[in-house]
């Protein structure tokens, strides 16, 4: 397979080029923490007729660095009876979890860190490392109510996950491939060539389309389960008993869980982007196409993924836990199942 | 006692796999400070215990030394999210015992801030019923809307909460130009946004499912633990005192009283007793309309406040429509200038008795939105 990386062509593939891959991403996955944080805060503000922070910097644009420099200057506690190495270890777990993932995704035509044929199989695996995190933290924190909300994050992680799945490996069907880069190279040309609208093809894909748009719904409802966010967020619901699985950390720990939370929103976005959404393919054909467009295009879609889940937390009230359960096994299980078939007979048809 | 005996018993012989779990006495929602000891076996709660007592400032005490005037701010503080309402019920007993009737214009006055009291009331219990099921944003709409009502009563009474404002045969300051208009935007406000609190949080399918066939009270139990208001009108049962012993001036005005009809769910769930509020927000507007409409600018306040209310020996028991249900005082009076004894009949006590019965057989979750639709506010519970 073609060497997609920039950095190899430029340096060479030695030490110094691939410490800049890992960290390059990393460094992206910081910097947009902050910038959806503010986002965050902003967007549930007007969504409520306020303003959201105001005061620090212009139109508090600096609220994200204050919250970070808030939480590092705390103190750094370690409950008396918890388990002190799964305790320090469970954020740093689960921010890993959500950071593997970067490792096969595409930020444009010219930048994957790792280019392997079996990306998304990988992103599934990985992404369990997450939930991990989750039960090392609940479990060591030695608190009753933190093991509750551990141990029902994990079962809502783990139901959605099949769901994801199935709607995953129903473009892996049509797309004939695992690897990322190739899903994404498909999808060139214009915004009718993404498998949100059935791939490139042209008549006969208008028998997927349905099934194409049902399953990224699937995608994203699953998505919204995997991160804990509204409506799913019974982990974290304050009208419950306490704050969930990071009811016992403060400080720069929960900071950690804090990040890893934001980067895995990105990451299922990420990966809708890919998939459905065309990824670093610009949606007007061969304008504003090219290996610089692609990183913006990319970002700019996972962003809006990413803005969506925001606007929904703040919109809809939360499911009660056997409800979220129903949900994810008996209806999207389903849905997901007949998706994948009939875009399984389709390509065999094809 | 008996209550701590029994629960002794109960531990002698409880099940390994229940489990004793203490929720408060603060909560993340409004309702102020209640400690609920709940016992659940898994999800399901098998018996609820409220533990009361902690808001309370012996007011009953405080007012057998007080004068008639000055037991008004402690009435206030009752029921602090409609004060109004609390001093209105009062100072009508005081007025049934006085024989005092009170001008055309304070009547008026009288509805029209009882009425918008019972706006602001509904407002908090629908937003903090949409947080306990994890909606925030209708929250902060209806905050926004209970701004302007709160502005017009600070305009009126010098207050934002606790106004102070009712007197025994009148008011205690006039009224300002401009009230007429303030009313009316708040009565267009509250219509628009209840249009959109049905789109965004009553109707929708994740706020049904939570509140729907939830916490159930039939009509003969609700009845049977006196609950009122629209926990009793969310049963089914078609009670309300301003129809059926109207007091002041609530003859005049044409309203409903909306019961909760089933329409979704079942007659006597949280999504009903939820719906009850919002068609009340309604109604209050009508009433509101109708008595801007009728009521005259002219005329003094104070005309019929006695200089000094020294009653003639004897009691009263006067009740009205609380936003909450069913308020009463009964004012025993010796002769002198200060009351013998005030006991006010906690409408919020009164509801909150019923919580144990409705909530067994539940989820925990779901114990959480019954108490949120019941609408308690511990300073009645407590006193």
């Amino acid at each position: 397979m073609e060497n997609t990386n920039f950095l190899y062509e430029l340096l060479g593939k030695n030490a110094l080029s691939i410490t800049l891959i890992v960290t390059l991403p990393l460094v992206f996955v910081l910097i947009y923490a902050l910038i959806a944080i503010l986002a965050e805060l902003k967007v549930s503000a007007w969504i409520q007729e306020r303003l959201g922070p105001m005061r620090t910097g212009p139109w508090g644009i600096l609220q994200p660095i204050a919250e970070v420099v808030k939480l590092l200057q705390k103190e750094d506690i370690t409950p008396d009876k918890a388990n002190k190495l799964l305790y320090n270890l469970a954020p740093f777990v689960m921010f890993t979890g959500a950071y593997a993932a970067f490792a096969v995704i595409p930020f444009s035509e010219r930048f994957v860190p790792a280019d392997i044929n079996v990306g998304l199989f990988y992103v599934f695996a990985i992404g369990s490392v997450g939930s991990l995190g989750i039960v090392m933290g609940g479990w060591a924190s030695n608190n009753k109510y933190s093991l509750m909300g551990a141990m029902r994050s994990v079962a809502q992680i783990i139901s959605y996950e099949i769901p994801a799945a199935m709607a995953i490996l129903s473009i892996v069907v049509l797309a004939s491939s695992m690897n990322l880069q190739e899903i994404n190279s498909a999808q060139s040309g214009w915004f009718w060539n993404w498998y949100l609208f059935g791939g490139p093809g042209t008549i006969g894909k208008w028998w997927v389309i349905p099934f194409t748009v049902i399953l990224a719904m699937i995608y994203f409802i699953s998505s919204l389960a995997e991160t804990n966010r509204v409506p799913f967020d019974i982990p974290e619901g304050e009208s419950e008993l306490v704050a969930g699985f990071h009811t016992e950390y403060g400080g720069i720990k929960f900071a950690m869980f804090f990040f890893a939370e934001y980067a895995n929103m990105f990451v299922v976005a990420a990966i809708l982007t890919t998939i459905f959404l065309g990824g670093w393919n610009s949606p007007f054909g061969d304008l504003m196409q090219g290996p610089i467009w692609g990183v913006f295009w990319f970002i700019f879609k996972g962003f809006l993924v990413v803005l969506v889940q925001i606007w929904i937390r703040w919109t809809l009230p939360r499911f009660r836990v056997d409800q979220l359960m129903y949900l994810g096994w008996k209806i999207l299980l389903p849905i997901s199942f007949v998706c994948f078939m009939a875009i399984s007979l389709y390509v065999m048809l094809k | 006692m008996s209550e701590k005996k029994r629960i002794e018993l109960e531990y002698s012989q409880l099940d390994s796999e229940r489990m004793r779990i203490n929720v408060g006495p603060q909560h993340p929602s409004t309702h102020g400070v209640l400690r609920l000891e709940v016992e659940v076996d898994g999800e399901i709660v098998t018996e609820v215990v409220p533990h009361m007592g902690y808001l309370h400032r012996s007011f009953e005490k405080y007012c057998e030394q007080l004068t008639y005037l000055q037991v008004i701010p402690y009435i206030d503080r009752m029921d602090y999210i409609a004060a109004i309402n609390n001093e209105w019920t009062y100072v009508l007993g005081m007025e049934k015992l006085l024989g005092i009737k009170v001008p055309e214009k304070v009547e008026y006055m009288r509805v029209i801030m009882a009425e918008l009291n019972r706006i602001a009331n509904h407002q908090i219990a629908v937003a903090t019923f949409g947080l306990d099921a994890g909606a925030f944003t209708p929250f902060l709409f209806f905050f926004r809307d209970r701004e302007l009502i709160i502005w017009i009563l600070e305009k009126l009474s010098g207050a934002r909460l606790l106004y102070n404002y009712l007197r025994v045969g009148g008011l205690a300051a006039d009224v300002y130009p401009g009230f007429k208009e303030d009313c009316l935007n708040v009565v267009k406000q509250v219509r628009k946004t209840n249009a959109e609190i049905m789109d965004l949080l009553i109707n929708n399918k994740i706020f049904i499912q939570r509140s729907a066939n939830v916490g159930i009270l039939p009509a003969d139990v609700a009845i049977n633990y006196g609950c009122s208001g629209p926990v009793l009108r969310g049963s089914g049962v078609k009670y309300d005192l301003r129809k059926d012993e109207p007091y002041s001036i609530y003859d005049r005005f044409d309203f409903d009283i909306p019961v909760g009809k089933g329409e979704v769910g079942v007659i006597g769930d949280c999504w009903n007793r939820n719906i009850v509020r919002v068609y009340e927000m309604e109604e209050s507007c009508r009433i509101i309309e109708q008595a801007v409409a009728q009521m005259p600018m002219e005329g003094d306040v104070k005309a019929m406040v006695p200089k000094k209310i020294k009653p003639p020996v004897g009691e009263v028991y006067f009740r009205a429509e609380n936003p909450k249900g069913d308020l009463g005082f009964y004012i025993v009076s010796n002769g002198t200038d200060k009351p013998e004894r005030i006991k006010a009949r906690g409408t919020s006590f009164v509801n909150l008795s019923v919580l144990p019965e409705i909530s067994q057989g539940y989820m925990f979750a779901d114990l959480i939105l019954i108490l949120g639709s019941i609408d308690i506010v511990l300073g009645e519970v407590d006193r």
